[in-house]
């Protein structure tokens, strides 16, 4: 056990018991769906319809149904790519990082979290393998041995890092995820009544029965993969901006990117799980669980980064005037004074003015607002990609192809059908998995939750033997 | 072969890490201890030793960062090589990020199989908890029961004594 200030605001309140937890988060995936899921079900499916009959127009007849003209020739489908990756590295942040800082608040919004990274990654995923145009040939970006005499792949291009970082951090995030899940799915195999129920939640917790010897190779692993997850979240976006970076495009050829683009990716990501999490808290009753605490704490990450984001856009233009280079000092001119000025401006108002409100506590502590906010941050960072690209491409070097871009409807519709995509994997998630993790919150229970605190400091006073022990064990 | 089983439940993770050093000092073979959540310090108390994983870990990490340069030079520099951009056919600093994505696969794969392989983890119907309350909010100490040499009602009291809201008995088909 750890010793917790008692001046700290309690992760739980509502004086839960550990049975209280498992009540709380068992009960909407033992309950029969009710009638506000299964509405917003059937929206996210009109979406997943949406998405799937824009990916077969995008198939049958090929890329020319997207707006993509010679000069532009990356708009939607790599704003939408890069948006979705962005959103993708709150959860491992949340799980992995936050681990590693010991920050306790992780654990009732870690499973969601990384749920939806899974999520955003594989509809991030949709993007560059259907502007591949014949995603059936998509085993070509592995290094395969093949009948072209064994030509390999090109190891030195950022397009290639990018299969290898997405599809690691993809998998990893997995692992990461379903490790979590085992102990949590084996609550929920010991208390259901259904034979179908037991048998499939038996097969999904592992046989996990949380011997003592299985939880202390559980946290070794847990421990060990925040370890290797904390680089890799970070890696994929920096390779993702190397997209960018590597090219001599003005407005793309920057050595921020890097790290500009991985703080706008936690931005972006924050934003995305407090648009869910305050939606989840309130439909499956999880106020004690994710509390004002927790939404503020994010508000927090979201401040900074907006802050990080807002210096970055900043420091290129000042780097375009500084390096006297003509074309990159077009570039940023052009963009926040061109054709596409109304997409800088949306970008730099949603970005860097609305989530600086979060300087006042009322606005970080109020839900409201927060979902307000949270919502102009989604918006914002994909204007900031979609003004990456498509402002630095369409005035290229020769005045003659210089060329606007305007989506088509099967552009809109493969983008609205990846929400409806992810929405629906996130409802049935919702559904069918605890959306708390049960065992990481009861083992906060005793130190975090304000129950505790008044019985810890009773106990101080009269059972000096019980606090001794305490400290004994404080190996946390 | 069925296996005899004395079961002291317990309902708090201090009672239970201080019943377990009272137990272990009065003598008995705790068989193992299940509980809801990782509870810290139970395993000082019960003498279990510091996993081995992350060596294991490691050391699939570093067969990936091999194997990854290995593929690399391999079929840039010798298989087939390829004048990119008037650059070396061994580029290695454009061979970082995919170096370091496969050690990081590696080392977290071969960690995670590993782990389900030793703890004996895998999709099964059949589940053998021995009190199903454990994966919900009670702590489960069971201690094996030797036929002739294990005194039941000594046993019973040793547990209650220590904490123990309830102390049962099963029998287990191993």
């Amino acid at each position: 056990m750890q010793h917790v200030s008692p001046i700290r605001e309690p992760l739980v309140t509502g004086g839960k018991t550990y049975h209280d937890i498992t009540e709380d988060v068992c009960r909407q995936v033992e309950a029969k769906p009710n009638a506000r899921w299964a509405a917003a079900l059937a929206v996210a499916l009109v979406g997943l319809a949406i998405f799937i009959y824009s990916v077969y127009r995008t198939l049958w007849f090929g890329i020319g149904e997207w707006g993509l003209n010679r000069t532009v020739g990356w708009a939607w489908d790599i704003t939408n790519f890069v948006w979705w990756v962005g959103i993708g590295h709150a959860g491992t942040l949340i799980s992995a990082i936050l681990l590693l800082f010991r920050q306790k608040w992780r654990t009732s919004i870690n499973r969601a979290a990384e749920a939806m990274t899974i999520f955003a990654v594989i509809c991030a995923a949709m993007f560059p393998v259907l502007h591949m145009g014949r995603p059936w040939l998509a085993y070509w970006v592995l290094p395969l041995p093949n009948t072209f005499g064994s030509l390999w792949v090109n190891f030195n291009s950022p397009l290639l890092w990018d299969v290898f970082a997405i599809s690691t951090y993809f998998s990893v995030s997995l692992v990461f995820w379903y490790i979590g899940l085992i102990p949590d799915f084996a609550t929920i195999r010991d208390r259901a009544t259904g034979p179908i129920a037991r048998r499939v939640y038996a097969a999904l917790s592992f046989n996990w029965t949380g011997s003592a010897k299985a939880w202390s190779r559980y946290e070794t692993v847990s421990l060990i993969l925040a370890g290797l997850a904390t680089p890799l979240v970070l890696s994929v976006h920096t390779i993702v901006s190397m997209d960018f970076a590597t090219s001599v495009i003005p407005g793309w050829h920057t050595t921020i990117f890097p790290p500009y683009f991985v703080a706008g990716a936690i931005f972006s990501g924050f934003a995305m799980v407090l648009t869910l999490m305050i939606i989840t808290r309130k439909t499956f009753k999880l106020e004690d669980y994710i509390t004002l605490e927790h939404v503020e704490s994010m508000n927090k990450v979201i401040i900074l980064t907006g802050s990080i984001v807002g210096v970055a856009y900043i420091t290129e233009f000042f780097i375009a005037w500084y390096s006297q280079v003509e074309y990159e000092q077009y570039a940023f001119i052009n963009r926040a004074t061109g054709p596409y000025w109304w997409a800088y401006w949306s970008m730099m108002t949603c970005n860097v003015i609305t989530p600086q409100l979060f300087w006042f506590r009322k606005i970080r502590r109020s839900l409201t607002a927060t979902f307000i906010i949270s919502i102009f941050v989604n918006i914002g960072m994909w204007f900031e990609r979609f003004v990456i690209i498509v402002t630095s491409l369409h005035r290229d070097y020769l005045p003659s192809s210089w060329a606007m871009f305007s989506p088509t409807i099967i552009d809109i519709g493969v983008y609205v059908g990846t929400i409806g995509l992810f929405f629906t994997l996130f409802l049935l998630f919702a559904k069918f998995f605890p959306v708390v993790n049960m065992a990481e919150v009861k083992a906060i229970l005793k130190s975090s939750s304000g129950v505790h605190h008044h019985k810890h400091a009773t106990m101080h006073g009269t059972e000096k033997e019980l606090s001794t022990t305490n400290t004994h064990h404080s190996n946390d | 072969m069925t296996k005899k089983f004395v079961l002291g439940i317990y309902d708090d993770e201090d009672v239970l890490l201080q019943a377990i050093e009272n137990v272990r000092a009065a003598g008995t073979n705790i068989y193992d201890v299940f509980s809801p959540y990782p509870v810290h310090g139970i395993d000082d108390v019960l003498g279990i030793k510091r996993s081995r994983l992350p060596i294991v870990a490691f050391f699939c990490g570093l067969f990936g960062t091999s194997f990854a340069l290995w593929m690399q030079i391999w079929m840039l520099g010798f298989d087939w090589p390829m004048i990119i951009g008037g650059k070396p056919h061994i580029a290695l600093p454009a061979f970082i990020p995919v170096t370091f994505e496969l050690t990081v696969l590696c080392a977290a794969f071969g960690m995670v199989i590993t782990f389900f392989i030793v703890s004996r983890l895998r999709p099964s119907i059949k589940v053998n908890v021995f009190d199903k309350r454990s994966t919900d909010d009670k702590f489960v100490m069971a201690i094996e029961v030797k036929e002739g040499v294990t005194d039941l009602s000594a046993l019973t009291g040793l547990l209650r004594s220590n904490g123990a809201i309830e102390v049962n008995q099963k029998e287990v088909i191993k």
